[in-house]
């Protein structure tokens, strides 16, 4: 098992924020969200503004203005639930902050429901500037991180796991931003995944691969702008799609998808994610319930390519 | 000193300003605010005509700016966190060179650079775009960080309204400011009592709010905001003061300069004046 991608984004802060832009924000969870890895290595750039939330989103939009790289960190839910303050300070004024969301989904367990970010995609992926990003292991954490500090300009949503990781890609991994990485090829069905289920999809392409049905697999790091060719072309080739996601299937990769097709290539849609609100439970438990670790995502397609 | 701040065309290097002037400026602009708001036919009066004096000071004497290079690195901030207050610094950019006087009569309308609320991606001289209630002073405090970061000396002003004062960020941010030590924040609170729904004190009071500050760790000074004079004393203090962000408690009044909006304090938040009352305003004002 690999690293959870909070401990990637720590790391790859620590090495690629030498430069004297970046200033980070945290709301006492930087033990949590790893943003603890640049502030041991630069106290001077890095703030704990305490539980201010809504505070620090301002204050970083605050810093943008003046030429920083502010990323600022709490947990997806508590940081995406300052809407409001993302929606003018950051959005609307263009500003060029990174709102770095950490603990995303239902795996991070036994915390419960009022901790786990299932609607944090949905409620920012309606601003017309905000790109949001979701790596599936340490090398596209780190490849993001780089792509962020060093290239990209606006507002920017960046979603990580506190769960480890399956390492997908291996070492020579180029990260090419706004683009699908095809990770299986096939011509059956389509399995576009996100984040920490993309192991999950995996799992279910090989199984399905044994009983003959071959997916295409891609794994979407950029969520907005999503890459609309690669997953236009490939359901004109398989003429079924499967989105898996661990975030409400409302707002997030599946109605990202559905828009695509719906506009461009009408095809059938099944949507694998979250559909209520989350519990508490060991992470393994609850995604054995909610039907997101490999053989949960194998049995959900089985019983739709059946129907 | 940087070759920007010698093109910069207001600043408090100038030790002694012209009282009469920036009083003949604050007449001038509330005549602005009346037309522009009467042309475009919504907006908001009262918080505009109040802050008046506290804009003409900070535009015309204390901050340290350059019309022509609005971006200049070194500028000093200020932000509107008050944002439907906007029409006072419209009038004010205006006036400073900014943009073209002619724009004022396109407030509000389609395509115009002048936003119902402030915008800075449309209009130069505007720092950040504010209006959702609660936000600007947090905006401020990272700007004052940036400047503490980078070793400069621009300074931050921020002014923001009493009935925005309920907001909880607001509070966030009265929290952050002392402790990162930001002597180079000036908050400024246009205290005009009054809010959309009425009177500050009958909704959700904010009093004893000096003692709140204070509280809050920041040097707190309180003056008639209505008094240009004072006004410009209270920037100074802030600027003498060293050793921690200031709050200037700006005591206002609502309508300031128009008689039957000063007496009617909750009709006059955020309703444009008619024919008629645009003409009974124009001739007080006009006197």
């Amino acid at each position: 098992m690999g690293k959870a991608s909070r401990a990637s984004f720590g790391m790859a802060l620590a090495e690629f924020g030498t430069d004297p832009r970046v200033v980070i924000l945290d709301a006492d969870l930087s033990k949590s969200t790893k943003s603890a890895d640049f502030g041991n290595k630069f106290p001077d750039r890095f703030f704990n503004v305490g539980i201010t939330e809504a505070g620090m989103i301002g204050t970083a939009a605050g810093l943008a203005l003046c030429g920083k790289i502010p990323f600022c960190c709490s947990f997806a839910c508590f940081v995406t639930g300052r809407y409001d303050q993302i929606r003018v300070s950051v959005g609307y004024t263009n500003a060029n902050v990174r709102i770095v969301g950490t603990h995303a989904g239902v795996a991070i367990g036994e915390d419960g429901y009022s901790q786990q970010g299932l609607e944090d995609i949905a409620t920012v992926r309606s601003l017309p500037n905000m790109t949001i990003l979701q790596p599936a292991d340490h090398l596209e954490t780190v490849a993001a991180v780089k792509y962020l500090i060093q290239e990209h300009q606006g507002p920017v949503y960046l979603r990580l796991t506190r769960q480890n990781l399956n390492e997908v890609h291996s070492e020579g991994y180029t990260f090419q931003f706004g683009q699908a990485d095809r990770l299986q090829e096939g011509s059956d069905l389509t399995i576009i995944a996100t984040g920490g289920v993309v192991g999950s999809a995996l799992y279910a392409a090989k199984a399905l691969a044994e009983k003959g049905v071959q997916a295409d697999v891609l794994n979407i790091h950029t969520i907005r702008p999503i890459d609309r060719e690669s997953i236009v072309e490939s359901a004109a080739r398989t003429g079924r799609v499967v989105t898996v996601e661990d975030h409400s299937i409302v707002g997030g990769l599946g109605s990202a998808v559905a828009e695509v097709l719906s506009e461009e290539q009408p095809t059938r849609l099944l949507r694998i994610g979250m559909t209520e609100y989350g519990e508490s439970g060991s992470p393994e438990d609850l995604y054995q319930k909610f039907g997101l670790n490999g053989p949960g995502v194998l049995a959900k397609i089985e019983s739709w390519l059946e129907a | 000193m940087s070759s920007g701040n010698q093109n910069a065309s207001c600043c408090s290097c100038h030790p002694t300003p012209d009282i009469d002037q920036l009083k003949e400026l604050c007449r001038l602009m509330r005549i602005d605010i009346i037309k522009m708001l009467h042309k475009a036919g919504s907006g908001h009066p009262g918080g505009s005509l109040s802050a008046v004096e506290m804009i003409v000071a900070l535009y015309f004497h204390h901050l340290r700016h350059n019309p022509k290079e609005p971006l200049w690195q070194d500028r000093d901030r200020f932000v509107l966190s008050k944002g439907h207050a906007v029409p006072v610094q419209y009038a004010a950019l205006a006036r400073a060179g900014y943009f073209d006087p002619a724009l004022l009569d396109t407030l509000r309308t389609l395509g115009s650079p002048l936003q119902g609320h402030p915008d800075r991606l449309r209009c130069p001289g505007i720092e950040a775009s504010t209006g959702a209630l609660g936000q600007g002073l947090s905006i401020a405090v990272g700007m004052a960080m940036a400047a503490k970061l980078d070793q400069r000396d621009y300074r931050v002003f921020c002014m923001l309204g009493d009935g925005e004062s309920q907001e909880g960020q607001v509070w966030e941010s009265a929290l952050n400011a002392p402790t990162f030590k930001l002597n180079n924040l000036c908050a400024i609170l246009d205290w005009n009592l009054g809010q959309l729904d009425g009177l500050v004190a009958d909704i959700q009071p904010i009093e004893p709010v000096a003692e709140k500050w204070a509280a809050f760790n920041w040097h707190v000074v309180e003056i008639d905001g209505n008094d240009i004079e004072q006004c410009l004393a209270a920037l100074q203090e802030a600027d003498r003061t060293t050793d921690r962000p200031t709050m200037i408690i700006s005591r206002t009044i609502k309508g300031k300069g128009v008689s039957f909006m000063e007496n009617d304090i909750p009709a006059w938040h955020g309703v444009a004046p008619n024919k008629d009352q645009t003409e009974a305003a124009l001739q007080e004002l006009q006197g």
